[in-house]
């Protein structure tokens, strides 16, 4: 369905799609404590990702984005997947230590062109091979 | 890529435990961290510059503790980023006392770990700092940018967890901006005329770095046209404001910085795939983007020092304030080392009514009152997080433009320096 082409984080997730339309940094634009997108610079700020498929071009900015995505897990409003269309090593990093600390696989997969739109569900299945698929429903 | 990586022997037993459960810990994050980025290899560091200490919920907490409890320690020199408090300056963060305690708690695992309780934004401010071509592991984005930048250092864009496992390895990926093809410019900036009133001051920097931050995506930038007199303080503001609008880790400023002694060393082999230029309109532009709130506005109070100030700005930040009356509360953010080497400035900025703020910084911990906005302040990097992190009204301006907004109560600007018109 889409041409996939790094698996970071390996994991199986499934959830309603949120497509951003620029990068985000978690750390000052994502506020677990609501799950909410709360960076005021952002087109889509006051987005829920809490629970969703996140895709999105990249991530940016600070560094403490990996704390941030593994706290939005332990508390459960993180994104249960997420699609990058540039490999992103802060990403990748909160979700390695949030399954380390709490066994939550938090797929972590990037694809350059996923064939993806907001609303409807999928499932990421991103295996240690470095295959992954990407499935309605 | 798994399977790509290779390890060396001291790697593995490290991995198998041999140093303790912790550095096995510590191991087995990094090389995960490594195979997401594609690395081949690891590689030394010679120091490692912790950003994890900050506190921003549990997680931080359960991993430092499991690092600590499995005996893990520092194999290289660490400084220590801000953390959420301010222990010279107790009673100043206004943080409830159970999340205090928490974070409190955060340090003390960090500090058990034998990090240095430098508590800074600003590790390059420190004497001990890496040279040329040094390979370091370093957290905190405007650390990371200003190493691999202005130093000449290499080091990858590390964050929280990742900053902690290289610092116990002495390892980190030998991938990214530790290899010397990723070290090249693919983005350029050409700077038409620098305007000359904005000159001694950071504020043309960092808005600047906001343009180059917003338009570099993930390449390098090289900045052609920035003046030769450009100081640490200036690249600072520069390299903080563009991690901040953007993903940048290293910038080039060429005829500047040691990797760019002309655009074609900075660039290489590769045709720019952005090229574009940065008037006087677009640097206005930039320093609207960074403002909330309209010229004249009432001002409730000023920020200064984000990243942290250096003695020199601290110096001038006195200068300044000498003999005024400040109409409302201003802050200065400083590294506690910095601070303790100026002791007759600081006592200067106190006798004027400046707030010294330590071991943390005002955009990220509760220090401001809502009442006392919007915030002025010189830092492109406070005026991006701050609308967001504090839902604080903010307004970017030059140092001269906050203290005499601080002495007025009003958001002033001067239109002759930024050309407005």
């Amino acid at each position: 369905m889409a041409e996939a082409t790094r698996v970071l984080v390996p994991g199986t997730a499934s959830g309603p799609v949120v497509v951003l339309d620029e990068p985000l940094s978690f750390w000052g634009g994502f506020d677990p404590a609501t799950g909410r997108l709360v960076d005021t610079h952002h087109p889509q700020v006051g987005a829920a990702l809490g629970g969703c498929v996140l895709v999105m071009p990249a991530g940016r900015g600070s560094s403490s984005s990996s704390y941030v995505l593994a706290e939005a897990v332990r508390v459960g409003t993180a994104p249960v997947a997420v699609v990058l269309g540039e490999s992103d090593p802060i990403v990748a990093l909160g979700a390695i230590v949030a399954e380390e600390l709490y066994g939550v696989g938090l797929p972590v997969v990037v694809a350059t062109a996923p064939a993806l739109v907001t609303g409807p569900r999928v499932t990421v299945r991103a295996d240690a091979d470095g295959t992954v698929e990407l499935a309605d429903g | 890529m798994p399977g790509s990586l290779m390890l060396s022997d001291e790697d593995r037993a490290m991995l198998n435990g041999r140093r303790g459960e912790g550095a096995g810990f510590a191991m087995r994050i990094l090389v995960r961290a490594a195979e997401a980025m594609g690395a081949g290899r690891l590689l030394d560091v010679s120091s490692a510059h912790i950003d994890g200490c900050l506190y921003h919920g549990r997680a931080g907490l359960d991993f430092a503790r499991r690092l600590v409890d499995g005996g893990a320690e520092v194999s290289v020199p660490t400084t220590l980023n801000v953390s959420s408090l301010d222990l010279l300056h107790p009673g100043l963060v206004r943080l409830d006392r159970g999340t205090a305690a928490e974070a409190r708690e955060l340090m003390d695992a960090y500090l058990a770990m034998r990090c240095r309780p430098t508590w800074t934004c600003a590790p390059y401010q420190l004497p001990e700092r890496p040279a040329l071509g040094e390979h370091v592991a370093w957290a905190e984005s405007n650390a990371i940018v200003f190493a691999n930048s202005v130093l000449g250092a290499r080091t990858g864009r590390y964050g929280d967890f990742i900053d902690i496992c290289c610092a116990v390895t002495g390892r980190a990926p030998a991938a990214g901006l530790h290899l010397d093809d990723e070290r090249r410019a693919r983005a350029v900036f050409r700077i038409e005329r620098f305007p000359e009133r904005l000159l001694m001051d950071e504020a043309a920097f960092a808005a600047i770095g906001h343009i180059v931050g917003r338009a570099s995506g993930t390449a390098v930038p090289a900045i052609v046209g920035l003046p030769p007199s450009a100081t640490e303080d200036q690249l600072k503001a520069l390299g903080a404001a563009a991690a901040s609008s953007g993903a940048v880790a290293m910038f080039h400023a060429v005829g500047v910085t040691p990797e760019a002694p002309t655009l074609e060393a900075a660039t290489g082999d590769h045709a720019p795939a952005v090229d574009v230029s940065i008037d006087l309109t677009a640097m206005r532009a930039a320093r609207d983007e960074l403002s909330t709130v309209e010229v004249g506005a009432a001002a409730g109070s000023v920020s200064i020092g984000t990243p942290h100030c250096s003695a020199f700005e601290l110096r001038r930040l006195a200068a300044l304030v000498e003999g005024r009356r400040l109409a409302i509360p201003c802050y200065a953010n400083t590294g506690r080392d910095v601070l303790a080497g100026v002791p007759g400035v600081a006592e200067a900025l106190r006798r004027a009514g400046v707030t010294i703020v330590t071991d943390t910084c005002t955009y990220i911990t509760p220090i401001i009152e809502r009442a006392a906005t919007p915030v002025v302040t010189n830092s492109g990097k406070w005026a991006w997080y701050a609308p967001g992190n504090l839902g604080f009204d903010v307004a970017f301006a030059t140092l001269e433009e906050c203290i005499d907004s601080a002495e007025t109560g009003r958001l002033v600007r001067d239109r002759d320096a930024w050309g407005d018109g």
